[in-house]
């Protein structure tokens, strides 16, 4: 073997060392960017509990021009908008999973799917938009409401933001549910509706469960949408009623404010905390969702090996 | 117990109940585009697509915030998709199935769940203001990329996994390294799916507002951005500004940008559904 | 030169790209070390970066597209934001011009010098805030005291001040709009310092002029406030009087320059130390006849000799 072909030899170890070593870095950047952003809003936010005491921050009233920085009307905000939201998501989402899955025909099948999985991609500035001009004017008239900015109107745009989601990881999982089940089913005398409530979502109930938690997270991260339609008060909702109130949620808090304050000042540093709440909540969420699915996966193991 | 008859007629309703909550589904959302597609057509023309805003933005084109957002697309692109694929090919050819790479699972899974806004205030923090990239299609791009990364991390794994290991197996053996064989083989067999991927994810950042808000977009900006440390203007968030902040605009412009900004993200989202599905029913294994 | 052609290897363009991004992303942390500064003016075309306001938005946007017509070497940036953005960006050293609905509060001032920057204030216009309502209510005058009694939730039905049984459902900029904090200072607070009174809490907060005048276009509920600039046919500007007995006048280019029109104020531009150059040339400009003729006929009140 010549010199030269140990050259290429050398060189090509050391390319495939190099490109693997990127591929590992990849590999663990999520993890690293996970971190990163944890680690950054701690670093901005933290200060703010500090600055604010305690009281100060968990009380009922948002005004930060005159120092007011009660954080519970927004996450009281946040919570009503994303309950609303997934109680329309959640049947609206599943109940055409368990259509297009169980009972459609395979063309309705074919074409819906990929149409709902299109229109998920609608950016949810255009969505902001019509809801402006045209849903809560509407809602404003028909419900005879003071004002047509609304929890329930952001409810609603956020409920259509996450069926898409929602609808699909769940019809992933109804399709997933081997056929020997349902025709185990139907051969016992069950009918195809029987089949569909007792067997089939049963058996694809984490990945229906992840569906549901990815669709809240879906909704409860929203911003634009959100920002536009709900009206922007930070008023502390204190029961149902609420619903058909203005709410201001913690998303649409960061996103007005964010831009006016002075970097480093209290303010700016509420708005972090807030961005601490946001990710925690999307951290649980996720994680619940996650530690579904690796409990399905290792049952399915343990039912294949 | 029930008659059959009785279960019957319950299945009947059952049925035309979820026959009539999918159109409930898909009726408004199919709408919405058809609604956006009849008001912003007629505000589509030469002019209005490669002009500049005039007269408060009331009039001309939306020509600088199409290039913004075309810019942002390819910026997020140059930091998310090696990194992206980088990662998939990590998790599907390298990783050993141990509490690390749960790890790096559950941290992807947070990545896709964390709201667009918390990704703007890291973006500020970290690029704008701590690495100081200020407000630049560079500071977008990148907060945009790492909001990106599940996405595609996600799909081009599973394209990759969708190729049969015997094809990696006889790459080996015949003499081919581990990269030789995920470059040769396992790449090209998967380049649809991570295509597919990479386009669903890069969609989503065209779209997104919320990111941008305070790490790269110009409310009103009469030129083209020159440098990646230019702010620019872009779409979704000059939706945003002509639909709430400037008084007195033509309907038809506010629904026109609307349009183009579906028909950008759309046809992202359909190109990248086809090519997945033309692949699957290409397959030959 | 041959020998690293070697170690590298014959590179294919997806290997180069590869090389090049870790090559970036090693060397991005450095990028940082030379400051990037604003108005980084290449040999022909000079920039400025002016932001802040919405009220004044419109106009900076008008004067900017006719001095760069006059001037095609200078290219203007303009952004809204609110007055409170566009001051924290003078502070934090990002633009040039800072356009502001109010005076900068002293701890502006404070953290401006702080920061090494050193504001130097400018009116360039007035302008006159109108009380709008829906054209469908019959309301059309109101006292100042009756004005702070429904911002501050004292006064919840129209009929209360004359109007139809309905609910009034009160609009209002975000708290980072200078126009907020006018109004709260001057109509909520009745223009004393002492007291403390706040908007009502149910007052919804929206991130922008046309969000206002959206719901009022549509909403007979509703009352909101904005600059006259942006009051337009489909809306009702309401009188105002002073005190109970007085006269109720409404907004005008006299009535704000005669002292007649009660909430009226100045618009401010700020720039970071006294004006050199083409900035020093285009805040004059903002005050020659010409320039105060854009501000005629945007709505506002031009500067009176």
């Amino acid at each position: 073997m010549s010199i030269f072909q140990n050259f290429i030899n050398s060189s090509h170890s050391k390319r495939e060392f190099l490109i693997t070593l990127f591929i590992k870095i990849a590999g663990y950047s999520a993890i690293v960017f996970v971190g990163m952003i944890f680690i950054f809003l701690l670093l901005e936010g933290l200060p703010a509990v500090q600055k604010v005491n305690l009281t100060s921050l968990v009380s009922s009233r948002w005004y930060p021009i005159e120092d007011y920085f009660g954080i519970l009307p927004l996450i009281g905000g946040s919570i009503i908008i994303t309950l609303g939201a997934t109680l329309i998501a959640v049947p609206f989402g599943i109940g055409s999973a368990v259509y297009l899955s169980e009972i459609a025909p395979h063309w309705v099948r074919e074409l819906l799917k990929p149409l709902v999985e299109i229109l998920g991609g609608l950016p949810s500035v255009v969505l902001g938009f019509l809801g402006m001009l045209v849903l809560s004017p509407f809602l404003r008239k028909l419900l005879d409401l003071p004002t047509g900015l609304t929890a329930f109107t952001g409810a609603i745009l956020l409920g259509g933001i996450a069926i898409p989601t929602v609808m699909s990881v769940a019809e992933d999982a109804l399709d997933a549910v081997p056929r020997s089940y349902r025709d185990a089913s139907l051969a016992m005398g069950a009918t195809e509706w029987q089949t569909i409530w007792r067997v089939t979502v049963p058996a694809a109930r984490s990945g229906v469960l992840t569906a549901i938690m990815l669709g809240i997270g879906r909704a409860i991260g929203e911003t634009m949408t959100v920002m536009m339609v709900t009206g922007n008060a930070p008023i502390l909702p204190r029961g149902i009623g609420n619903l058909f109130s203005p709410v201001r949620t913690m998303t649409a808090t960061i996103a007005a404010e964010m831009g006016e304050v002075a970097n480093g000042s209290v303010h700016y540093h509420v708005l972090f905390l807030i961005g601490i709440v946001l990710f925690l909540i999307s951290l649980a969420v996720n994680i619940t969702a996650s530690t579904v699915i690796f409990r399905q996966k290792k049952r399915q193991e343990r039912i294949l090996s | 117990m029930k008659s059959s008859h009785m279960r019957h007629r319950q299945q009947q309703f059952g049925f035309s109940l979820l026959t009539l909550m999918t159109l409930f589904t898909v009726i408004p959302i199919a709408g919405v585009v058809i609604y956006i597609l009849i008001l912003g057509t007629p505000a589509i023309n030469w002019e209005f697509l490669t002009g500049f805003p005039r007269e408060g933005m009331r009039a001309g084109g939306i020509w600088p915030a199409i290039v913004g957002t075309f810019y942002l697309t390819l910026g997020t692109s140059v930091f998310a998709v090696p990194f992206g694929i980088g990662a998939a090919i990590y998790l599907s050819e390298y990783a050993s199935d141990n509490r690390a790479t749960q790890l790096i699972r559950i941290a992807i899974i947070n990545l896709a769940g964390i709201p667009s806004v918390v990704y703007g205030l890291f973006g500020l923090g970290l690029f704008v203001l701590f690495l100081n990239f200020g407000t630049s299609i560079l500071a977008g791009s990148l907060t945009l990329s790492i909001m990106t990364l599940p996405v595609i991390i996600s799909t081009t794994e599973e394209a990759l996994r969708a190729v049969p290991q015997a094809f990696r197996t006889v790459s080996i053996s015949v003499g081919a390294t581990k990269w030789q064989t995920i470059r040769r083989i396992v790449l090209p067999q998967a380049l649809p799916g991570i295509l597919t991927g990479v386009i669903l994810g890069l969609e989503r950042a065209a779209g997104e507002t919320a990111p941008i808000l305070f790490t790269v977009a110009a409310f009103f900006l009469p030129r083209l951005p020159n440098s990646p440390l230019d702010a620019t203007m872009a779409l979704p968030y000059h939706l945003y500004v002509i639909s709430t902040q400037v008084p007195g605009m033509p309907i038809k412009i506010q629904y026109g940008t609307a349009l183009v900004l579906l028909v950008f993200v759309l046809s992202m989202n359909i190109i990248a559904t086809s090519i997945r599905s033309r692949a699957r029913a290409r397959r030959q294994w | 030169m041959t020998v690293f052609r070697h170690i590298i290897g014959p590179m294919s363009i997806s290997n180069k790209i590869l090389l090049v991004l870790s090559v970036l992303i090693i060397f991005l942390p450095s990028c940082s070390l030379p400051a990037i500064s604003s108005n980084s003016s290449s040999d022909t075309v000079s920039l400025i970066e002016n932001k802040g306001s919405d009220t004044i938005v419109n106009l900076a946007l008008a004067w900017a597209e006719e001095y760069q017509r006059i001037n095609p070497a200078v290219r203007i940036s303009v952004t809204g934001g609110g007055s409170g953005t566009g001051i924290a960006a003078l502070i934090n050293g990002t633009v040039d011009i800072a356009n502001a609905s109010r005076r900068m509060k002293e701890e502006e001032k404070e953290s401006a010098i702080n920061n090494g920057s050193n504001p130097v204030e400018f009116i360039i216009a007035r302008d006159a805030i109108a009380v709008i309502v829906n054209p469908e209510n019959p309301v059309n005058n109101l006292t100042l005291k009756q004005l702070s009694d429904i911002y501050s939730g004292k006064i919840n039905n129209w009929q209360e001040i004359g109007g139809e049984d309905r609910p009034i459902v009160r609009l209002s900029r975000e708290t980072n709009s200078g126009t907020h904090v006018y109004f709260l200072e001057q109509v909520v607070r009745l223009g004393d310092k002492e007291n403390k009174t706040l908007f009502s809490p149910d007052t919804l907060l929206l991130p922008s002029s046309e969000g206002i005048g959206a719901e009022i276009r549509q909403n007979p509920n509703a009352i909101g406030y904005d600059g006259l600039g942006y009051v337009t046919e489909e809306m009702k500007v309401i009188g105002v009087a002073i005190s109970d007995g007085g006269e109720f006048v409404l907004p005008s280019s006299e009535t704000v320059n005669n002292g007649a029109y009660p909430v009226a104020r100045d618009l401010y531009m700020y720039s970071n130390g006294t004006p050199t150059g083409i900035i020093k040339d285009y805040l004059d400009w903002l005050l020659t006849p010409e320039a105060q003729n854009i501000v005629t006929e945007l709505g506002f009140v031009a500067i009176a000799e």
